[in-house]
């Protein structure tokens, strides 16, 4: 490396301009303030028993009514996403077998709960007492045997939970299986040379560097159940999207009452995109060298540069940015 | 080197689809021998290899490690399929060292030797970790413990991964190529950590374009083309005076 004594100055160059770029940003600017006022105002003058729109929406906001759909929502997103992907990944699993009827099982099971659509099928569990009045298990040819009545045990948040939860299974099997897919097969190799059998070498090593792959579609799906559960509606579950329905019927404000569930709907979707930047660095561990700068750590970097002059040429360590080996 | 083989193959045959790869080996490896093998590439070297932990399944004749056969079992004349789990036991006796390394890259060096020894052979985890560091030191890097494979050059990754397959405490070590990925100033590392092996005593089989290692270090040399031995012996006599004209050649291509 050359001495820092004879080294060149450090070029400071003036950037080229770009007036192109300030015109379309006056002119975007503008449209939207125009659009957003026209609206705005047209809210504002619309009055309900509340009091004009905007007083509306935040009157409404915080309603106890309103909060309790949000736990409904919330709950039902949860149960309905573990589900999911904890039979998602055995179906993954078992599709990969080489048992041709465990794989033949989870290809079924896939096109059939991902062939029919999900209001179809939380219908169906809603419904399935009109059919099947009692659901009982029993061992055949003894007199062991237990039964429930089916309303008993699906009950209307029950029938929404599995409609969701299980047409999730089918869809979170195939990005599942895409992830494991995507592993190297030496991986596999490595591994069974060390004498791991087929669900170890599964479980220790494939999904663990499957997860990469698999959970940015995984965030992709939970944020999407968070509004297709919306859908338990029509198994009669108060959650967020009924409850404003309910308030909306109620007292004609209707589009006040849209304003409030699609805040809710982004608070809570903004938060979810958080946590899986952050599942996304946990698992991409090994994979970078040096892990990315979480927002908080860069925000943390700028300041301490603004307030610090640039390191000098011989104080930069020697990174080189080498290629994956 | 004396007593039973090692490994024993007879007229072993493989092929993928209408390809025969392996057209009749027959060779045996003594216990504390090294067996360097060497050849074009698409001799079946490496598959030769891979059959010995029966990660390839061969479809003719008889190869056997340590007075076992691999992958079957014998009763009468009829041969029955070993299950899963004894095949799984088998290969855990076995120690394979790969071209491409194959670290588990979601973990760190320590993580990778002591996978095996925990999972397959149910060994205490201090008792592992404690032999981990050891054989981490053996291949000089003591200090790379807590690392990550992308973390480490290619020619540290290749001795973890020798660490990883020592770990289990194998009775017999397969290299495949284990320098040809490496950039040249890096084989050297791999290489003594190899002779150190021999020296103690371990039963390898080298597939290896290295012809001063096998010359130095291997105990025979086994010339393979076309899915056949074309030539064994000493690594002296075969490197300076090989017989068949085809061993000729491709040594004058390499040297």
């Amino acid at each position: 490396m050359a001495d820092a004594v004879t080294r060149p100055a450090t070029i400071k160059a003036i950037p080229v301009r770009h007036p192109g770029r300030w015109v379309a940003a006056v002119v975007v600017l503008a449209i939207a303030a125009s659009v957003l006022y026209t609206i705005a105002t047209a809210i504002q003058d619309n009055v309900t028993a509340a009091g004009p729109g905007w007083v509306t929406v935040r009157h409404y906001l915080f309603n106890r009514l309103i909060l309790q759909g949000i736990i409904v929502t919330l709950e039902l997103t949860v149960l309905a996403m573990v589900i999911g992907i904890i039979l998602g990944v055995i179906l993954a699993v078992m599709r990969l077998s080489p048992n041709p009827v465990v794989s033949s099982v989870s290809w079924l099971y896939v096109w059939f709960f991902r062939g029919t659509p999900v209001l179809v099928q939380i219908f169906f569990w809603f419904n399935l007492n009109l059919v099947l009045p009692h659901i009982g298990i029993g061992i055949p040819f003894t007199s062991i045997w237990w039964q429930v009545g089916t309303n008993t045990l699906i009950t209307p948040f029950m029938a929404a939970t599995l409609g969701l939860g299980l047409n999730e299974a089918a869809y979170m099997a195939e990005i599942v299986r895409a992830g494991m897919i995507s592993v190297e097969h030496g991986q596999t190799e490595a591994a069974q040379a060390l004498g791991m059998d087929r669900l170890l070498v599964m479980r220790r090593i494939v999904l663990p560097q499957a997860m990469r792959v698999i959970i940015p579609p995984t965030g992709n799906e939970t944020i999407s159940m968070l509004k297709t559960s919306s859908l338990a509606f029509a198994a009669s579950v108060t959650e967020l999207f009924t409850r404003q329905q309910q308030i909306a019927t109620a007292t004609y404000a209707v589009l006040e009452l849209l304003i409030v569930a699609s805040l809710w709907y982004l608070l809570m979707t903004s938060i979810l995109t958080v946590g899986q930047y952050y599942l996304e660095r946990y698992f991409g561990r090994g994979t970078q060298r040096g892990l990315p700068l979480t927002p908080f750590q860069r925000f943390r970097r700028i300041l301490v540069t603004f307030h610090a002059p640039p390191p000098s040429p011989t104080e930069v360590p020697l990174v080189l940015p080498s290629e994956h080996r | 080197m004396q007593g039973a083989p090692m490994v024993k193959a007879e007229g072993v045959h493989k092929n993928f689809g209408r390809l025969e790869v392996l057209r009749g080996i027959d060779l045996e490896v003594l216990p504390r021998e090294v067996m360097c093998m060497i050849g074009p590439s698409g001799s079946g070297k490496s598959t030769f290899l891979r059959c010995i932990n029966h990660l390839e399944k061969i479809d003719a004749g008889r190869l056997s490690v340590d007075g076992e056969l691999v992958g079957y079992r014998q009763q009468g004349d009829k041969l029955y399929e070993l299950h899963d789990a004894v095949v799984c036991r088998k290969r855990s006796e076995i120690g394979m060292v790969f071209q491409r390394f194959n670290l588990f890259p979601h973990m760190t060096a320590l993580e990778n030797v002591i996978e095996a020894p925990i999972r397959v052979k149910k060994e205490g985890r201090t008792v592992a970790i404690e032999r981990a560091r050891r054989l981490l030191e053996r291949v000089g890097l003591a200090e790379k413990v807590k690392a990550y494979p992308n973390q480490l050059s290619g020619g540290q990754q290749q001795r973890v991964a020798i660490a990883r397959a020592l770990a289990m405490q194998p009775k017999l070590m397969l290299f495949d190529e284990p320098t040809s990925a490496l950039d040249p100033e890096l084989v050297g590392d791999v290489l003594d950590v190899m002779r150190g092996l021999a020296e103690d005593g371990m039963t390898m089989v080298v597939v290896t374009h290295e012809m001063g290692f096998a010359r130095e270090v291997g105990d025979s040399l086994v010339f393979m083309d076309g899915g056949v031995v074309v030539e064994a012996g000493k690594p002296k006599e075969v490197l300076t005076k090989p017989q068949h004209e085809r061993t000729r050649t491709f040594l004058s291509s390499v040297l």
